[in-house]
């Protein structure tokens, strides 16, 4: 069978000592990310990338695979813990898991989000083998038209997802694309928006940006108040789930895993609203809704399976269209241009053991994270207790290495402090980065495909209408918008982020 | 309460001012035609948009009512902000193990809790595992000390 064979190949590429190493480094490294206050997965990815490029390519990538599902782990111990989510898709869980911690069930709710995951990450990794081939197949069938109109209903969908006012989502998502024409322009040689400046001509650094909107905004708004956490009593009581708590979470874990699956592959940060969705859902199916709030399993079970099956999930849309779905695969399509592979459905074909070396890794990384983090809790605790003041300095630090490292080029570094002033501005505005992220990202391709689509249709624009992928995805497009700005699915959908601050 | 929503208002302006700024700046490049598009034609879309957005925004924060902003971390963005672009200045000239732990030292001075002496002995041990890892063992090539430091020998 194609699918044994392929994961065969997977595994044997993912199980080599030295991609187990990378895969290793790469969840402690997002585990640790995920429980350390103020800095996030994208941030931690993006400075990292530059020291990627002396790795293999699946090693590299592998490794900043594991950095991101890692955090997602790290994420909910401190939402668990503290009741602040160090990831914002586990902000679902401090509602019902910080209960259950007061309630002396740290341990279980611990344990509860550690099994739910891993039988998500599963789940979800089989899918990601199964459905990612066919995809491919249809993908190859796609021209400039369709790629554009794809990436349109991507950018849309973002906006939909993004916290806050669609209007500023959308005008993040336009300075976005703005800020990624910035450099030569690929047909002509014209130099774009580089006031000159030799060293922008390749474009302004996607690291840069990354590390400055994600990285450095958010050390800022951290200094606004500086105030130390409390680490509730470190008591955890026991680790293992009781049989009848394991009764109890067997359910929410398979509704859970499946809606985060589906939810996953829509671009714009589908772990985040799969939490959400999975947590209303169980509420609603609940015979004891009142329990919710107040250390239901089921709100911890769900949605952590939840945003876990998404996280896996979104790697759908990348591996097979090269679009990403959120702001670290964003970083992901950026490591693999690093490295010289143009992400798409080529890969598939070109590099299986690359393609499905990542996808095994997911399941061993998955299968890490919990032989790990259940036994190590305690040091995992341990680090919540280091004071900010003492993070940031460090931080920092990487930052301006990190930086520098990818091209030696120290306008990237004045960059960065730009980025980094404009992000915080923005945040302070109450504008989402995320959105910005990805246009910046697919602001080259969309322009690249809109041109070449014009030339192909004899610049008649309505070449977008009359094939049907493209004409679809339009029409997608334009119901995902309709939708988002009706007054009532706008009212909800207020309410459902005003839950996560 | 304000009757204007700040946050709203001034964003607004700031996508207005970029929506111009690539505007114009869009203007000295070659339009094209919808046929063969020139390299100006999709900025010059963007910006029109990004304007328009800009002036949507801006009118909505008349509706919505006012909104606190909130402090600004100013002493936060003088050290942070300033510790990557010194790094930037001083990396070639100093080179990286000194303009290293000067960068730390300066991104320390943005939080008010550290003690010198902890911030200084911080630095140093951020430089020491920083310079193994990228220098020794990833072999990035930084030059560890600059042409500014003649006695170091570079």
């Amino acid at each position: 069978m194609d699918l044994l064979s392929n994961l065969g190949l997977g595994f044997a590429t993912a199980a080599s000592p030295e991609n187990l190493l990378f895969c290793l480094i790469g969840v402690i490294l997002g585990t640790l990310i995920g429980v350390l206050p103020g800095i996030g997965a994208t941030a931690t990815i993006a400075m990292l990338l530059p020291i990627t490029f002396q790795l293999e390519p699946v090693s590299s990538l592998i490794m900043l695979a594991g950095i991101y599902y890692g955090a997602q782990y790290g994420g909910s111990t401190t939402a668990i813990l503290i009741n602040m989510p160090g990831e914002s898709s586990s902000a679902v869980t401090a509602i019902d898991g910080y209960q259950m911690a007061r309630k002396g069930k740290a341990g279980t709710a611990l344990a509860v989000a550690a099994l739910g995951s891993f039988f998500a990450g599963t789940v979800a990794t089989l899918l990601v083998a199964i459905f990612a081939p066919p995809l491919t197949v249809i993908a190859l069938k796609f021209g400039a038209a369709e790629y554009f109109s794809l990436m349109l209903l991507g950018l849309v969908s973002a906006i939909a997802l993004a916290h806050g006012s669609i209007l500023k989502a959308l005008a993040m998502v336009v300075l976005g694309l703005l800020l990624g024409v910035v450099g030569t322009d690929i047909y002509t040689g014209t130099q774009r928006f580089t006031f000159g400046i030799t060293a922008y001509a390749d474009g302004l650094s996607f690291v840069a940006l990354a590390v400055g909107v994600f990285g450095i905004a958010e050390i800022l708004r951290n200094l606004e108040g500086e105030q130390d956490r409390t680490v509730l009593g470190t008591k955890l009581g026991a680790l293992w789930p009781s049989r009848a708590d394991l009764k109890a979470m067997i359910a929410p874990m398979l509704r859970g895993t499946a809606l985060g699956s589906a939810l996953g592959i829509l671009p714009g940060g589908g772990a985040v609203l799969a939490a959400f969705a999975s947590y209303t859902v169980e509420k609603r199916l609940s015979k004891t809704p009142e329990a919710f709030g107040k250390g239901a399993i089921a709100g911890v079970a769900g949605p952590e399976s939840a945003n876990n099956a998404g996280a896996q999930t979104s790697f759908i849309p990348l591996l097979t269209l090269g679009i990403p779905a959120n702001p670290v695969m964003a970083l992901m399509v950026g490591a693999m241009i690093i490295q010289g592979i143009v992400p798409g459905p080529n890969v598939a074909t070109d590099q299986p053991a690359l393609f499905w070396g990542i996808i095994a890794s997911m399941w061993i990384g998955n299968l890490m994270l919990i032989v790990l983090n259940l036994p190590l809790i305690g040091l995992w605790v341990k680090l919540l207790k280091v004071p900010y003041h003492v993070l940031f300095p460090i931080i920092m630090a990487f930052c301006s290495i990190g930086v520098y490292s990818v091209n030696s080029n120290v306008y990237d570094l004045y960059a960065v402090a730009a980025f980094g002033l404009l992000g915080y501005v923005l945040l302070k505005l109450r504008c989402e980065p995320a959105p910005l992220l990805l246009g910046f990202v697919l602001g080259p391709l969309l322009e690249e495909n809109l041109r070449r689509a014009m030339i192909l249709g004899r610049g008649d624009p309505s070449v977008f209408l009359t094939r049907p992928i493209s004409a679809g995805l339009l029409v997608l497009t334009l119901l995902v918008l309709v939708v988002v700005l009706l007054p009532s699915v706008n009212k909800k959908r207020a309410e459902v982020f005003s839950e996560s601050d | 309460m304000d009757r204007i929503n700040k946050a709203d208002f001034t964003a607004g302006l700031l996508f207005i001012l970029f929506g111009l700024c690539f505007g114009a700046s869009a203007l000295g490049l070659e339009m094209g035609t919808t046929l063969r598009m020139g390299p100006g034609y999709f900025p010059m879309v963007l910006a029109v948009v990004l304007t328009g957005l800009g002036l949507a925004i801006s009118a909505t924060a008349f509706r919505t009512g006012g909104e606190a902003v909130g402090t600004y971390a100013w002493r936060g963005m003088v050290f942070i902000l300033g510790a990557p672009v010194f790094f930037g200045l001083t990396v070639r000239g100093l080179g990286f193990v000194p303009s290293l732990f000067l960068t730390t030292l300066i991104a320390a001075l943005a939080g008010l809790k550290l003690k010198p002496l902890y911030a200084v002995g911080l630095a140093v041990a951020v430089t020491l595992f920083c310079t193994l890892v990228f220098s020794v063992a990833l072999g990035l090539p930084f030059r560890r000390f600059g042409p500014w430091l003649p006695i170091m020998g570079g």
